[in-house]
This record gives structure tokens, sequence and C-alpha cells, in this order.
């Protein structure tokens, strides 16, 4: 992950998938869905995500968002897309450990590494775990197929 | 007004204080204003030297939270120019906005209509939406014009079906003054209870309920130099006589047997059940005081000036910005940085120390008149500064390097 440890490539990183959001469409109602509504701010996403024999074959996301969220969810899908389950619970509870400031595996997280400075930006945290949060969410069963 | 002296008042704004290395500026007033160390005091005081109940003590601390109580009530009366029995403690304006909607629910028939706008706060729609629902009526909005409200606009939409017309005096996004004495005359020529909500505009100028000849006024303690957790509901006697209040309990009721008879006390007790929240009340009253020192007239028009000068600076000197308010009179600045995500650009005011608010304020409906759902709302006060504003203004120049707090 090295070559991304700098700054200026990081911050090409989020304005890229900021301007250019990958994964970022309303799939059909075969895949479970949540809704995220951030009390505090006017982020609005949907997240979307279909699973098969354990595997996270698809992962989408629509609605709306500030840079922060819009980035890290579009970073998210690209990361999550072919994973197993335990995979991706090592992968988000990884992403979660940096930015709280805890000790993790960079290796895990391949692009998401670009957040590993929002810690200094303690009120932007919800912003970067929005898309994350939602996954989890449905991984959790918690689902609400929608609003 | 001193205003080197005046900010030598607030604790928040001494000892040089700082936010993220950068000198601490406050310019999120419309959600809530900054204490003076004499309210502060003033509550201590209750919890430190006579912290008992109010109402039927037999002793004379007791005694004393009375005449506190009463003192702050008559603080308030003089404020608003209204009659002590006209003036009820609330927990905020929401809390007088949901009392007045269930006390006016009974005035209320199926196809009756409640006329608010698109620019109101969550708290002057939703109670509304609620009682339509429970009685079948329906919620009408004024369409505004250039964000404000016009007779014009109101003889559009207002009929013998209009009940109800509730407008804020001061929108708490856009910040223009509504003339409330020309619309509160207006409405009442159709025999509708007219309902203002003074949230925005009671701590900034003078607000006389007679004057303005309005049925029912509400605002709240803490944005205007007083505690949270206490406000006011103002009504006319005749009017506060007919409702019922929201809440039942202790301290508001004459008597009561098994057989679930009961009477009310007189008003405002009527509308006070249970313990109130008596060190709220005492240091709004405290606040009170303290606009008065200071005047609110002075007040308003130092406001006045700092939003203008806070307008021309940015439109001269920023040009990515969009302002959607640049000629309300308050002092309330909504904008956006061209292509920034509002909560981008809050971050960024915030990592160079500066409090602003961003979002949708409250004020979900407000995207059909200003064509964005998320903008930057700075909001001023009268101990903020053309100093503050100047570092504002340069902090604004930096929006398009909005991703700096991350990596700087």
């Amino acid at each position: 992950m090295s070559f991304l440890l700098n700054n200026e490539m990081m911050r090409e990183v989020i304005m890229d998938h900021y301007q250019n959001p990958r994964n970022k469409r309303e799939a059909d109602d075969s895949y479970k869905k949540v809704y995220m509504d951030a009390v505090s701010c006017v982020d609005k996403i949907y997240i979307q995500l279909k699973e098969e024999n354990g595997v996270l074959v698809d992962v989408c996301w629509h609605g709306s968002g500030c840079a922060i969220s819009t980035a890290s969810t579009s970073i998210m899908t690209e990361i999550l897309k072919g994973k197993t389950i335990d995979e991706a619970n090592a992968i988000m509870e990884a992403y979660q450990n940096m930015l709280y400031g805890k000790p993790y595996n960079p290796d895990l997280l391949d692009e998401a590494i670009v957040f590993m400075n929002t810690s200094r930006q303690p009120s932007r945290i919800s912003c970067a775990t929005i898309g994350w949060r939602g996954v989890g969410r449905i991984l959790n069963g918690d689902d609400t197929n929608g609003k | 007004m001193d205003i080197n002296k005046i900010r030598k008042d607030f604790p928040m704004l001494n000892n040089n204080k700082t936010m993220q290395g950068h000198p601490f500026s406050y310019f999120d007033n419309a959600a809530t204003t900054l204490k003076p160390k004499c309210v502060i005091d003033k509550i201590c005081e209750y919890y430190e030297f006579y912290s008992v109940n109010s109402h039927r003590g037999d002793y004379d601390l007791a005694q004393r939270v009375d005449d506190e109580i009463l003192k702050a009530r008559d603080n308030v009366c003089k404020l608003i120019n209204a009659d002590e029995k006209e003036v009820i403690f609330t927990s905020g304006a929401t809390m007088g906005l949901n009392q007045i909607a269930q006390g006016l629910k009974r005035f209320l028939s199926k196809d009756d209509e409640i006329l608010i706008t698109d620019a109101e706060h969550a708290s002057n729609v939703l109670p509304w939406f609620r009682i339509a629902s429970e009685i079948g009526c329906k919620v009408n909005y004024i369409p505004l014009e250039n964000g404000r409200i016009t007779i014009r606009n109101i003889e559009k939409v207002i009929s013998s079906k209009t009940k109800i017309v509730s407008i804020a005096h001061v929108t708490n996004v856009l910040g223009y003054v509504n003339d409330i004495k020309e619309i509160a005359k207006f409405v009442h020529g159709y025999n509708a209870y007219f309902v203002c909500d003074g949230a925005q505009s009671v701590p900034h100028f003078k607000v006389d309920v007679k004057d303005l000849d309005v049925d029912f006024l509400v605002f709240s303690g803490h944005k205007m130099c007083g505690p949270t957790g206490i406000g006011v509901m103002y009504g006319k006697y005749e009017l506060l006589k007919e409702i019922d209040s929201l809440l039942l309990g202790g301290g508001m009721n004459t008597e009561f047997d098994l057989c679930g008879n009961f009477g009310y006390l007189k008003t405002p007790f009527k509308f006070e059940a249970g313990t109130q929240n008596i060190a709220g009340i005492i240091g709004l009253g405290k606040a009170i005081e303290y606009l008065n020192e200071i005047g609110m007239d002075n007040i308003e028009k130092y406001e006045r000036e700092l939003k203008e000068y806070a307008v021309t600076k940015l439109l001269n000197e920023v040009p990515e910005v969009i302002i959607y308010n640049k000629d309300s009179e308050a002092g309330i600045i909504d904008f956006n940085y061209e292509g920034v995500h509002a909560q981008d650009m809050g971050t960024l005011l915030g990592s160079y120390g500066i409090c602003v608010r961003t979002g949708e304020h409250c004020a979900k409906l407000l995207h059909n008149e200003i064509g964005t759902n998320s903008t930057v709302r700075a909001s001023l006060y009268f101990y903020n500064t053309k100093e503050e504003i100047d570092r504002f203004v340069e902090v604004c120049k930096k929006g398009r390097d909005f991703l700096d707090v991350f990596f700087a």
C-alpha cells in the first residue's frame, strides 16, 4: 500500500471517487437493501448487496452525500465485491479500527487507506463510515429492504 | 456598543480560546448562542443558594424561588409587551408550537386548512401535519416571493376554510424578516388564528406582541444568551382560556376527585404542569436583563451592519461563493462554494476554528425554494466582529482545497 501513502495521491483518490463514484446504481429487489439516513447531515445513501454461498457477489449504492461519504462508499464497494463474508468482516473491522485510531492491518484496506487521516476531523468519521455501516447492517440481518 | 467589552462577558470568548489550533469564531448563533457569565452565575446561584421547588413552600427559600420566577416572567412580559397571565414557560419554541397545535385542534374540523410556508423549521411543520391527519384537514403552503411572504401570495391560498396561519417571524435558514403586523392583520380578516414562530426574531430585535397583534408567539431561551431547555409561549388571554393544556399534572389543577373530575388553574399555571425548569426560567430572566443592558435596537443595528459587511466582502472577494439570501435582513448568510459539498466546506471552516452549520437546518422543504438541499449557514450575533468575518472570508477562499484538512 505504500505507493498510496503520499498525501497528494490520497487526495487524488478521494477526489476521483467523489467525482466518478464506482458501483453507483440501483439494483433490483433480489438484492438486500438498507437505507442510511444520517441524522446530523444530509447524506442519504442506499446500500444494496447480493450474497451467494457466503460471498458478496455484488455491492452497489445510490443516493447523495458529501465528498467523504461518497468516496468512502464508492471505494468500499470496490473492495468488498467478491469477498467472503468472513473476509468482509475482517476488512470492515480493520477500517473501523483505522478511523478510530486503533491498531489495524493496512494490508486489508487497499484504497480505503486514503481515509487514514479522518480521525483528525472526528466530526467526519460518521461520513467516512456511512456506507460501511450499511453493509454491516445488512450482514447482521438488519436490512430494511429500502424505505 | 463596545464589542471588546461585550466579548469579555462571555467565558467561551475569553482566554484566547482556540479550535483546531486557530482562534475560535462562533458563527452558529441561529442554532444556539453563547452564554454570558452573568447568566451562568445566576443559574449557579439558584443551585447553590435556594435550590428548592416553587409553589406553596411554607419556608423562606421557597418564597425566594417564587419571587425569582415572578421576576423572570416579568422580564419576559416587558420584553415582548405581554401581560403576566399570557406568558407561559415551555421547554422551548418546539414545545410551544406543539402545545399551540394541540390546543387549537378543538377549533378545527374536517376540510379546514392550515397555512404555513416551505421555509418553516420542522417544529412549525410537523405539529400541523399531525393535527391535520388527526382531524382530516389540510396543510397548505403560502408561496414565497424571493424568500419573503407577501400579502399578494397569501391571497392566492387563503380562504374561508383557512383556520390557522403559522409562520416564522424570521426564517431560520434565509433570515428574511416577515412583516408580521401586516400579515397578522390580513389573516385576522379571514377569522383565522395567527401563530408566529419568534425563535429567530425575539433574540435579535424588539418584538411587541400587542403592536404585531399575533395570537401566539413562541421563542427559545438558548438562542438569546439564556440556558437550553427553556422557552416561552405567548398567547392572547382570551385564547389561552379556551385551549387545553398539553400536559396535565401537579401545579396546573385546582382540584380533582375519585370520579375523574378536575379543574384547571388559571393561565399561565394551567399550562405549566410538573416541576418547571426553575434554573432555566431564572437564567432566561437574567439573559433578558443582559440583552436589555446592551439594547435590542443596538443589537439589531449592529447585526445588520455585520451581515452587510460579510455579504459584500464575500461577493467581492470569493467569486465561487453562491449566497442564497444576500438581501435578507437577519445576520444569517446561507451559501455554498461552487462544486464543494456544504459539509466539506463546513469541515474546512471548522479546521480554521470557525463554527458554522451545514445541511438542511431543519427546514427540509426549503430546497424547493433554493434548488439545493444542502447549504452552509453562518449566523451572527452581537458579539461577532468584522475581524472574525475577515478571517471567515479568507478561509472561504480556500474552498477548492477542502480536502487539505485531512492531509495538511
